[in-house]
């Protein structure tokens, strides 16, 4: 029975000598499991890990501690012109000395496929990236984009167990970007093939993966669904790097079941609800998301603390307001425009209170 | 042509271009010109050329038929000289592939380096150079010679129990040539290999190429233009070289160049030296365009 993990990362490290002389380790004791047949990414700043674990899934790195699996298999120390999974480059990687079609076969040519056979799935492999009639032209005369395809038609046509793709939009424009986007879900459907996907686009990210593995500094903050991610983000980092995240600083003063109070300086006392559990004067920071907090609306069940407007912004879908509390701190509310007229909730220097649930913001520490 | 000079820009073109048009004209191709003259007369008595020029063929005849010459004896080999030839074509061709072979990986290394590592090393390439060939030549032959550096070296250390005839035959002409010409080898490969994108060869073992294929296939395909380019600027000199032959071979080893340099030395025959010369011309020129013409389509793709 096939194993139910296309890869594994087991407790996987991966140290640099840096040129200063240094130890780097670029992965530090990473942990993942990826289901077969699934799009998954892994994002983060640049430096973060990403790459490195990408490469060495790919066997161009070999992990100082640690092993890596493929389905079941350890790869840990097999070179990579073994291993069953193949790669799209950043920059895309064609061979310049040769034609599209040269290019797309080289990987059943080194298995040992006939020529007929071969010319066969070129052109199959041509019309799904829907470049049919290109064999004989040189990647040098492809625009980006349709590089961009020739890579991904060159990667796939040996079905791999596992397709591990390193940025490959980073070098088209938006609007190419967003297309390739959409075409690259499709197609990881249509094929099966389970996508591996690094990428420091957090909004790339969220729109194309069923999970998402977050990394910072050569560790995997949290491996979830995009909305378990925006939702519930695990630390300061996650909530801070996918999407626009408040985070109000206070001290812990009391804890009842889920409920826990927050005395914020300066504001008082606001409920929050949280599954861990907290000491009394522990520090601890509200994580709300902009879109969470509403301005004047002021909740029966929840929070309602005063403020003052510092800043209206308007832009277009939404307007945002620039809220200053008693303790100095700060945070953005953001209010949809839904009714036709430009509808001001306040005006900067009015005093306004804040309202948000209980379930809204995320209790983080660290 | 007043036109030309009437023109500024033509008399920028010719201040510029001229100095160095007339220098190659004046030394480069007028000389060929006296070279390719003095091919076609009669020596004269006490060597150069006889005055009044006398028109021959001779000098040509005698490069395909050693024993038309005056001085032929009766068991003189009819194929001496284009035994030479040959000899001198093989000799050229085991050098560069020797080149090339070490070249190759060398480049390869200095162009993985830090950037500073690299200077130093290309440095190191480059700096012998700066010694003349004539001294380095005689040093390596301290280093191969009888009781020299090298057979000491392996005696003492048990390898050997007597001195190896490293000296004065074709592996130390070899030697030598190698020794002098591996630069014009690295030169070149080098810049091609730096120019390499090396996740070229990621994308080769990532679609299922061993090492070896991938090399052959991506690698060698790519950086073929500097192997060229090695090719050519060690095997030309190489095939007419004379100095390295004449000290590394002791004079047992007979080149094209070492017949040219005593036709114009000791054997005062500066007819016959000239048809040598411009035979080698001819020989070296078909070489290289027929290399040229057989290699272009994968060079030019590669570039």
């Amino acid at each position: 029975m096939p194993n139910e993990f296309a890869v594994e990362m087991q407790d996987v490290v991966k140290k640099f000598a840096t040129p200063e002389g240094g130890i780097l380790a670029a992965v530090n004791h990473v942990t993942m499991q990826i289901k077969d047949g699934e799009f998954f990414s892994l994002l983060g700043p640049s430096g973060c890990g990403k790459t490195t674990s990408l490469r060495m899934i790919a066997g161009f790195e070999l992990p100082t501690d640690g092993k890596i699996l493929i389905h079941g298999k350890d790869m840990s120390q097999v070179p990579a012109f073994q291993r069953p999974v193949n790669t799209v480059f950043q920059q895309y990687a064609l061979f310049p000395h040769m034609t599209v079609e040269q290019n797309i076969e080289f990987g059943l040519q080194m298995k040992g496929v006939q020529r007929a056979e071969r010319s066969r799935r070129v052109s199959e492999a041509l019309d799904m990236v829907r470049l049919p009639g290109m064999e004989m032209r040189r990647p040098k005369q492809l625009s980006g984009g349709q590089q961009q395809r020739i890579a991904l038609a060159r990667a796939l046509i040996n079905k791999p167990e596992v397709l591990l793709l390193d940025e490959p939009l980073g070098a088209l424009d938006l609007k190419l970007r967003k297309e390739m986007q959409l075409e690259l879900k499709t197609l990881q459907r249509e094929v099966g093939i389970t996508f591996i996907y690094v990428t420091h686009d957090q909004e790339e990210a969220l729109t194309m993966s069923d999970r998402i593995a977050v990394m910072s500094k050569g560790v995997a903050l949290q491996i979830d669904k995009p909305d378990e991610i925006y939702e519930r983000p695990a630390t300061k980092f996650v909530a801070d790097f996918i999407g626009e995240t408040n985070f109000l600083d206070g001290v812990v003063r009391g804890q009842n079941g889920s409920i826990v109070d927050v005395e914020l300086p300066g504001t008082g006392i606001v409920q929050v609800e949280s599954g861990r559990t907290f000491t009394n004067g522990q520090a601890a920071s509200l994580a709300v998301r902009p879109e969470k907090l509403s301005l004047n609306s002021e909740l029966k069940e929840g929070n309602n603390i005063k403020g003052r407007v510092e800043e209206v912004i308007y832009i277009g879908t939404d307007t945002h307001y620039g809220v200053r509390f008693p303790g100095g701190q700060k945070a953005r509310v953001r209010a949809q425009n839904i009714t036709q007229a430009r509808r001001v909730i306040a005006t900067t220097g009015d005093e306004v209170t804040v309202s948000f649930t209980r379930t809204s913001p995320r209790l983080l520490t660290e | 042509m007043l036109n030309f000079f009437r023109n500024k820009r033509g008399f920028q073109l010719f201040g510029l271009l001229g100095p160095g048009a007339l220098w190659i004209l004046l030394f480069f191709n007028l000389p060929i010109l006296i070279v390719l003259f003095i091919s076609f007369v009669e020596r004269g008595r006490a060597g150069s050329i006889r005055i009044p020029p006398v028109y021959t063929l001779d000098n040509y005849s005698q490069l395909f038929n050693a024993c038309s010459s005056e001085f032929a004896g009766p068991e003189c080999d009819p194929l001496l000289y284009l035994g030479i030839f040959g000899h001198s074509v093989r000799i050229g061709l085991v050098v560069t592939l020797w080149c090339i072979l070490l070249g190759y990986p060398l480049s390869y290394f200095i162009s993985k380096q830090r950037q500073v590592w690299r200077d130093a090393l290309m440095i190191l390439v480059i700096i012998p150079f700066w010694t003349n060939f004539l001294v380095r030549t005689y040093a390596l032959k301290q280093v191969l010679a009888t009781e020299g550096l090298l057979n000491s070296f392996m005696m003492n250390i048990g390898l050997i129990n007597q001195p190896l005839d490293l000296l004065f035959n074709e592996f130390a002409v070899v030697v030598g040539l190698v020794y002098g010409y591996l630069p014009f080898a690295i030169l070149p490969m080098y810049a091609s290999i730096e120019k390499f994108d090396h996740t070229l060869m990621e994308a080769a073992a990532d679609l299922g190429a061993s090492p070896v294929r991938s090399f052959l296939r991506v690698m060698l395909p790519l950086t073929m233009p500097g192997v060229v380019a090695a090719l050519v600027l060690v095997f030309v000199p190489v095939v007419g070289a004379f100095i390295t032959p004449d000290i590394m071979g002791g004079g047992k080893i007979e080149m094209i160049g070492t017949l040219i340099n005593r036709q114009f030395g000791v054997s005062r025959n500066w007819p016959f030296g000239s048809a040598m010369s411009l035979m080698l011309m001819l020989l070296v020129l078909i070489g290289v365009i027929a290399y040229f013409r057989s290699s272009t389509e994968e060079t030019r793709r590669a570039m």
